[in-house]
């Protein structure tokens, strides 16, 4: 899938994608005048072709953390929404945490794929302007992360493995999700996973916005996608807290040590799942496939896992999370 | 100006005033320290530093520490202006603790119990990865004895420096408190001003009891980064113990001057023990009987911190 998104990136400050992108439209033109058969045409794309995939290789080998953010937050970069569509055989949404509302910044369901069947739990960011407002752009509310809990029971019950699918800036900082205790809802869900008796992969496909990521994070396997974050804060807000300027977030983005690489070196994520050439946002379906044969390989392996084992693993990965020094 | 030339000089630490920061009163030092640092004028609670609340919390020579020499690793070689090593060098100086968590185990009013106090003059009580360590050592040696845990949150949230492994220690010391739900040990979480992002989202939600002092901040997001988010100023008390007890978030507000024996009393209940009893003095031990006149001069000061309190309050 090569189709040209020249505009997205552009326009998302993606400055480095900029290059590409005049690449891929010079080569979708070629292509067009090359309706009929010129063969020195041909070979032109050809030549082209070749130069745009060293090119992209070796301008994604070398994002900077920040660059790498912002192909986190891409307008194109597959959602929740499209792994559902794209990759599930059968999907059932469940909606409501029972007690408040409905909160469509995260989505929940029961799935099928490959005969496998799972709960499904993911942020959802939204496609439209309509859907973005709706989904909150991913922020969820205190209604979210209960609803994610009240259907990880479920299929607890329904001994179905859990998949979560993380990509949120963060949860919402609002008046309603203060008075309805986020940090209560979060902290139970972290909580409350330890104790699931079930498996419980979680997956970074975007933004991995500290509590709000973790609320539905805790897992026996995580896995990032190579172009997302995960940090305890926003490079945004970093730089407003510690160098005190909102436009040091590419310093910020640095420091925090947020790519997959870094989460992978420090203990904290158990994969990298590798994009296709050039970031999930060039090649939806090719993510999304590599997505879901690493689930297909996660659940197996953790299915083989007696139940107090399981439990006991998924303690010891969290507790050896960051050991101090006796000094 | 004068007057605010005058507040800045004499709030200087060691100096013989402190300015209230809520009801803006010069209070007299000594007498503010007497008061475990709550404002004489309009009941503010300050913030306590983690020793003195062990102080005023722990039966006297009772408690106990552990862990004193965890220290965090810079795993991030984390650099704003000042590298994170240094700064932990530079903190640890000035505040003589290691980390912003003070663990091990005492008894209060005679019950013993793990207790771990959090320390917001390090680096604003930060939860790295020290805090989480000792929260989940603390957890597991509990439960291990069966001993109740109180914790004491006073924390800006994750910090900074550690980056992601800050935010793990959400994940670690949630996970930790579990091991106390399978023995069915009660755990007591206390949050204090102020009591704010990942540690409001993990440890300190989690526990079976939650009190608050009265008028802590305590919350998720901080009022600041909500009020840019929304575009509109937040209602008045918003964020506030009194606020959180209104919408079913916590358990109980209790005063500093009471706290103590509203732990006695709340352990007395989650280890069997007589609560009445939790708000007596504690009795003479038997070795001490011979001493007994002595023994009761000594003995009072363990019943009057409350009366002393409410003199001063109705003077
Ligand atoms: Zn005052």
């Amino acid at each position: 899938m090569t189709e040209p998104s020249a505009k997205p990136g552009v326009q998302d400050g993606l400055a480095f994608e900029r290059p590409l992108n005049d690449l891929q439209t010079k080569i979708a033109e070629l292509r067009k005048l090359n309706s009929g058969s010129h063969l020195e045409l041909a070979g032109e794309i050809e030549l082209l072709e070749d130069r745009l995939r060293r090119q992209t290789a070796e301008v994604y080998a070398q994002l900077s953390p920040w660059e790498r953010v912002n192909v986190a937050r891409h307008a194109d970069r597959p959602l929740t929404s499209d792994y559902v569509q794209m990759m599930l055989d059968d999907f059932v949404e469940l909606h409501g945490d029972r007690v408040f509302g409905e909160d469509r910044a995260i989505v929940t369901g029961l799935a099928c794929m490959d005969g496998v069947r799972f709960l499904l739990v993911g942020h959802r960011k939204g496609k439209t302007v309509k859907d973005r407002l709706a989904c909150n752009f991913g922020c969820a509310h205190p209604e979210g992360y209960r609803k994610a809990m009240q259907k990880m029971r479920l299929a607890e019950k329904m001994k179905l493995p859990i998949v979560t699918f993380i990509n949120t800036p963060g949860a919402y900082p609002g008046i309603g999700a203060e008075e309805r205790g986020q940090a209560s809802a979060i902290a139970r869900n972290i909580l409350e996973i330890f104790e699931l008796k079930v498996p419980v992969i979680c997956i970074v496909i975007g933004e991995g916005g500290s509590g709000g990521a973790l609320g539905i994070g805790v897992g026996d396997r995580v896995g990032m996608l190579e172009n997302s974050y995960y940090s305890v804060i926003s490079p945004e807000g970093c730089a407003a807290i510690l160098w005190k300027s909102g436009d040091k977030a590419p310093e910020a983005a640095d420091a925090l040590k947020l790519t997959s690489k870094d989460l992978l070196r420090l203990g904290l994520v158990d994969k990298v799942i590798e994009e296709p050439l050039g970031g999930a946002h060039r090649d939806a379906k090719g993510a999304v496939e590599r997505v879901k044969q690493q689930i297909l390989e996660w659940v197996r392996e953790l299915a083989a896992v007696p139940v107090p084992e399981l439990l006991a693993q998924r303690y010891r990965k969290f507790r050896s999370m960051g050991t101090p020094i006796s000094g | 100006m004068a007057w605010t030339r005058f507040g800045k000089k004499k709030d200087m630490p060691g100096g013989l005033w402190i300015k209230c920061e809520s009801c803006g009163a010069m209070l007299f030092r000594k007498e503010f320290e007497q008061r475990n640092r709550v404002c004489g004028t309009c009941g503010y609670h300050f913030t306590l530093p983690a020793r003195d609340r062990i102080a005023i919390t722990a039966d006297a020579g009772s408690f106990e520490e552990m862990w004193i020499n965890l220290q965090a690793q810079d795993l991030l070689s984390f650099n704003d202006r000042v590298p994170y090593g240094e700064k932990l060098v530079q903190t640890r100086l000035k505040t003589g603790e290691h980390d912003a968590m003070v663990t091990g185990t005492c008894t209060v009013k005679g019950i013993p119990c793990a207790i771990g106090v959090m320390n917001f003059q390090f680096l604003g009580g930060s939860m790295g990865m020290v805090v989480g360590e000792k929260i989940a050592l603390l957890c597991e040696m509990a439960a291990e004895k069966n001993l109740p845990v109180i914790l004491f949150a006073c924390s800006g949230g994750a910090r900074m420096h550690e980056g992601a492994v800050s935010l793990m220690q959400m994940a670690k010391t949630c996970g930790a408190l579990t091991k106390l739900n399978q023995k069915g040990v009660v755990s007591i979480s206390v949050m204090t001003h102020p009591t704010t992002g990942g540690v409001t989202a993990s440890f300190a939600s989690v526990c079976d009891l939650l009190i608050a002092e009265p008028g802590a901040l305590i919350g998720f997001a901080g009022p600041r980064v909500i009020a840019t988010t929304i575009k509109k100023e937040l209602p008045k008390g918003f964020q506030r113990s009194e606020f959180l007890l209104e919408k079913g978030q916590i358990d109980r507000i209790v005063p500093r001057a009471q706290m103590r024996d509203e732990l006695a009393r709340l352990l007395a209940y989650a280890t069997g023990r007589d609560p009445v009893a939790a708000y007596k003095p504690l009795p003479v031990p038997v070795e001490a009987e011979v001493v007994a006149a002595t023994a009761a001069v000594e003995a009072e000061p363990e019943a009057k911190p409350k009366k002393k309190a409410k003199q001063k309050k109705d003077a």
